[in-house]
């Protein structure tokens, strides 16, 4: 069959087509108004990357004993740190040290219990007024899904945790209580400086400084983010390698098919 | 043996006979005479088919653990994430699906437009092809305004909104869409009620489209009329095995961003719930969308950008009739040829402008690439027609097959 010989040439020019457009808004993207994000090397990165297990239990550390001061997780479940290598007693600890409400009783009245595995992270503040009273106005988001919600994902995270300034550049003049920020849309940010070195003193000996704790966090969040992400990939590989042996064959079938033809 | 002579073939002649399926499925698919000549562009009509019914199932199981409320929307999508049992491959191959959908759906219509599919005697089944892709946008973007996120909620807000430009009617068609006076819990059900019930509108639109399709028979790469029986093969198992090559190829692709790159397709800010009170820095609607949110954008009359925007849609409708040149095909056509990529340059380029902030250069650019959509199917494509000296096609597929192995050697 040598009847289609325009096609390849077709089929160049829409290839080019397509790449150009990419190119054009890739490179549009990161001409944008926000700062230049450093790639880090995320464990988590292509399509064999998984969640680097110390990191992930590190992050956790990080999160109950920084962030979870102001922020929520609130469609993580203790039970969920089961995936990430704690013991059951452990979670079951963990969630103990929370109390949720639950209720109504036999006598019809509302009552507070130690939270259980079962349960969702729970939140600092009971909603978002009550966290805006504390926090001079700002709300500080809710963390399940953060590193899937903002333009960089965790490179992002991780530049807005390690990219405060003391002082804003000169002719800014930063409202009360706002913290300079280089990453931060508009660089004006209500949430001071979370995390610097010693800010937690890791269990298992890892060096406490700055960056490391917001990789070991950053890493917490993307798994907090996509927990399928391990499972999705190592299926995914399966699915891959069938797909090209299978079309392999397809393609095989198909010549011979069409070879009685002519 | 025995069984099958003694039961089964009475059996299924005894169905046929009432009901002819048998025969039926003989007829359409697998003795169905085809072009011989048709080549790996002609597989995106079955893509895309097989994409919705993917789309259909998978969004079956998506529906039953959905809550179309706004207080739990967000939430019962992330449940589905996290607890329900491969609940993120439904969601993933659900939402590339529609992206893929659309990027088939696209280049089956450039393959149409290119060997002008559209032409006589099949401007009905081109017209019922705009009639799908227009309920597969409705669908898509009512779809899309489900998982209540932030450009849910602002597209819904940006796309119902434009309404408002109709004349003296339009604030109450708002209203009716919206089922109140704010983008509320009365939107988000009827447009999940609307989002269940557009595909199986489409279904039928497509079995339509093949009904007509099957009346004069696929148009092929010469865009020359099958005459003789040389010209043609039975669609089994010659495109069933070629339709399958390309159903193997497209899966890689497809699955590819299901596993590797859910997100790519989606926006950030759709992880972000829904909050009347936070508008987004940028609006975009999903990226198959963006060539006509760019003619939107770049008039600045609101009624008449609207009205700029639905034609940019229907205006596919009248083609078969701005492109009245008798010469199907565009590989003997010259001019047309060039014209055709440049208005396919021009759509990429619109694509390009609506995913911008409206500023210069890039206002300019889109009202240039506006001018310049329009213009191809109400000038160019009429004048081409008039002064293009078309070459001569051969006189049937099987000489023109001939001639061109004949060329290769």
């Amino acid at each position: 069959m040598r009847i289609n010989m325009t096609f390849p040439r077709t089929i160049g020019a829409a290839c080019a087509g397509v790449l150009l457009a990419t190119a054009i808004s890739t490179a549009a993207q990161a001409s944008g108004d926000s700062v230049k994000l450093e790639k880090q090397d995320w464990s988590f990165n292509g399509i064999f990357g998984t969640y680097d297990r110390g990191a992930l239990k590190r992050g956790y550390q990080v999160y109950s004993e920084v962030c979870v001061s102001c922020h929520s997780l609130n469609y993580v479940a203790y039970r969920n740190l089961m995936d990430i290598g704690f013991e059951e007693t452990n979670v079951k600890e963990i969630a103990a040290e929370f109390e949720v409400e639950d209720g109504p009783n036999d006598e019809g009245e509302m009552y507070l219990r130690p939270a259980r595995p079962s349960d969702r992270f729970v939140a600092p503040y009971a909603n978002e007024k009550a966290s805006r009273a504390a926090n001079n106005g700002a709300f500080p988001p809710d963390l399940s899904l953060m590193a899937k919600a903002r333009k960089g994902g965790p490179d992002y995270l991780f530049g807005l945790l390690t990219r405060y300034h003391e002082e804003a550049p000169e002719g800014m003049e930063l409202a009360d209580g706002m913290s300079y920020n280089e990453v931060f849309p508009g660089h004006q940010i209500a949430m001071s400086q979370p995390l610097e070195d010693e800010s937690v003193e890791y269990e298992d000996g890892t060096p406490a400084t700055l960056v490391q704790h917001a990789k070991d966090v950053t890493t917490f969040l993307a798994w907090a983010a996509s927990p399928e992400m391990e499972h999705r990939k190592r299926l995914g590989i399966k699915v891959m390698l069938f797909l090209f042996v299978w079309t392999g064959m397809l393609i095989a079938l198909k010549k011979k098919i069409w070879a009685k033809l002519h | 043996m025995k069984l099958s002579k003694s039961i089964i073939l009475p059996f299924l002649d005894w169905v046929d006979y009432r009901l002819p399926v048998f025969s039926y499925a003989r007829e359409n698919l697998i003795d169905y005479p085809t072009p011989k000549n048709l080549n790996y562009w002609w597989n995106f009509g079955s893509l895309a088919g097989i994409v919705l019914m993917i789309m259909i199932i998978t969004g079956f199981f998506l529906a039953i653990n959905y809550t179309p409320h706004t207080d739990y929307a967000f939430s019962s999508v992330e449940h589905l994430m996290r607890d329900v049992n491969y609940g993120w491959l439904l969601r993933f191959m659900h939402a590339n699906g529609g992206s893929m959908f659309f990027i088939l759906v696209y280049i089956h219509m450039f393959r149409g437009l290119y060997f002008g599919s559209f032409k006589a005697p099949r401007e009905l089944l081109w017209i019922i092809g705009v009639v799908i892709y227009l309920c597969m946008m409705g669908t898509a973007f009512m779809g899309y305004v489900l998982p209540w996120g932030q450009m849910s909620y602002w597209g819904a807000t940006v796309i119902t909104s434009l309404f408002s430009a109709v004349p003296i009617i339009g604030d109450t068609i708002v209203t009716w869409l919206w089922g109140g006076f704010v983008i509320d819990n009365n939107t988000l059900t009827r447009f999940f009620v609307g989002h269940y019930l557009m595909p199986m509108v489409i279904f039928m639109l497509v079995v339509v489209h093949m009904w007509a399709l099957h009346v004069h028979k696929s148009n092929n790469p010469l865009g020359v009329d099958m005459r003789t029986p040389a010209d043609s093969i039975p669609f089994h198992p010659y495109y069933t095995i070629k339709d399958m090559v390309g159903m193997g190829v497209f899966f890689i692709v497809y699955f590819g961003f299901v596993f590797f790159a859910p997100d790519f397709f989606g926006e950030p800010d759709n992880y972000i719930e829904a909050n009347p009170l936070v508008t987004p820095p940028h609006i975009v609607p999903e990226w198959y969308f963006l060539p006509f949110y760019a003619i939107l954008r770049s008039i600045d009359n609101k009624l008449i950008g609207v009205i700029a925007m639905f034609a940019g849609v229907c205006i596919l409708f009248a083609l078969p009739w701005m492109d009245r040149c008798r010469v199907r095909s565009a590989k003997f056509r010259p001019i047309y040829r060039q014209f055709f990529w440049l208005f396919f340059a021009d759509c990429i380029l619109l694509g390009y402008i609506g995913a911008q902030t409206a500023v210069e250069p890039f206002v300019t650019i889109g009202r240039i690439a506006t001018a310049y959509y329009f213009a191809h199917f109400l000038i160019i494509c009429p004048l081409i027609c008039k002064f293009e000296r078309p070459l001569v096609p051969p006189e049937s597929i099987s000489a023109g097959v001939l001639k061109a192995q004949k060329g290769a050697e």
